[in-house]
């Protein structure tokens, strides 16, 4: 049986903590609805509905870090590399909404708090990387691999920092630790996590960049031109 | 067909055996952010809390834990692993209907605006 996800449940943050980051995930998905909606052409609709599918899919996929501690890919570097950081976060919302609404996974009142960490600051973090190294790496078959997996390390550790702040915001158990221990205990555990979401998106991407580069949004928007290739004027 | 449709379909039928059949090998521990939640108190075979300080102690009843897929599991199914297979197949499907609607819907409120013929 798959344990409960990585979701925060109902009560953990208080109330106005959870609305609070409710309004914040409400801006940040306008945004992403304004600007998603300009790359949105007809062969992207179902190739985003796919990656949201095939992220709830992986995220049932909990593997084993540390003794007795799990994990699960969060999506959100995935989602960016293949159909770009708006659509990208909003396929990881829809993820997050089906997980809470259907399958009781995640508190249907944290879902801001959820949609903050995971969709906005986990697919933002893990698209910057990949913005970022992309224009920087040489043009080699491993670069979309490499970036991958860093990116994931990356995008995941930066999400569950977006969890100690709204503990240190609302938390409602003071469970006696400093906030520099949580974090820490955070950072390490979602280090290892990442890597192995790091794996399977990784696989995922190159293999899609492999048969159908043209689906790949980093591959088409991102990637360092060959410069043999320039087209002169 | 169309070859971006086969990608599409060929996708599909892989998040499908995924969550339909891989779930159920997935570890079943408490996972990142579990292990921290849980961190301080101490739990019986059920995972109730026995005793001390941590935040899971705050969790409270989720609005949609009385969904029949509640949990990753399918309600009236005895069998473990078809009820958790079933519930992943199921998830799969849901998810690719609600964003293909909701990018659909995105989309059609785009091209309704301008011919998109912007040079």
């Amino acid at each position: 049986m798959p344990a409960v996800a990585m979701h925060i449940s109902n009560g953990i943050i208080d109330n106005q903590i959870a609305v609070l980051f409710a309004g914040v995930a409400l801006a940040g998905l306008a945004l992403c609805f304004i600007q998603g909606r300009r790359e949105l052409d007809d062969r992207l609709v179902p190739m985003a509905g796919l990656v949201a599918a095939f992220i709830f899919a992986v995220q049932m996929l909990n593997f084993q870090v540390l003794p007795g501690v799990s994990g699960h890919l969060l999506g959100g570097t995935l989602a960016a590399i293949l159909v770009g950081p708006y659509l990208g976060a909003i396929c990881v919302t829809i993820v997050l909404v089906v997980q809470a609404l259907i399958f009781s996974d995640g508190g249907v009142t944290a879902l801001g708090l959820n949609v903050t960490n995971m969709a906005l600051l986990g697919t933002a973090a893990g698209y910057l990387v990949v913005a970022t190294l992309l224009r920087v790496l040489p043009r080699r078959t491993w670069t979309l691999t490499a970036t991958a997996v860093i990116a994931s390390v990356v995008s995941v550790t930066v999400a569950s920092q977006g969890f100690v702040l709204q503990y240190a915001l609302g938390g409602a158990t003071d469970v006696g630790r400093s906030l520099g221990a949580i974090a820490a205990a955070m950072a390490g555990t979602h280090l290892l996590i990442g890597l192995g979401e790091g794996v399977i998106t990784a696989l995922t991407v190159t293999y899609v960049a492999k048969v159908r580069p043209d689906l790949v949004y980093a591959v088409r928007n991102l990637r360092r031109p060959v410069v043999s290739e320039a087209v002169t004027a | 067909m169309k070859k971006s449709t086969w990608f599409i379909l060929s996708g599909l039928i892989a998040a499908l055996l995924l969550a339909g059949v891989v779930s159920n090998y997935a570890s079943g521990h408490p996972d990142g952010l579990d292990s921290v939640a849980r961190e301080g108190c101490t739990f019986d075979a059920d995972d109730h809390i026995t005793g001390g300080t941590c935040m899971a102690q705050s969790e409270t009843d989720n609005a949609t834990k009385d969904s029949p897929l509640a949990g990753y599991g399918l309600r009236g199914i005895g069998n473990d692993f078809l009820s958790t297979g079933l519930s992943g197949a199921i998830g799969v499907v849901a998810t690719f209907a609600l964003g293909g609607g909701v990018f659909w819907l995105l989309r059609a409120g785009r091209s309704s605006r301008s011919s998109h013929q912007a040079g």
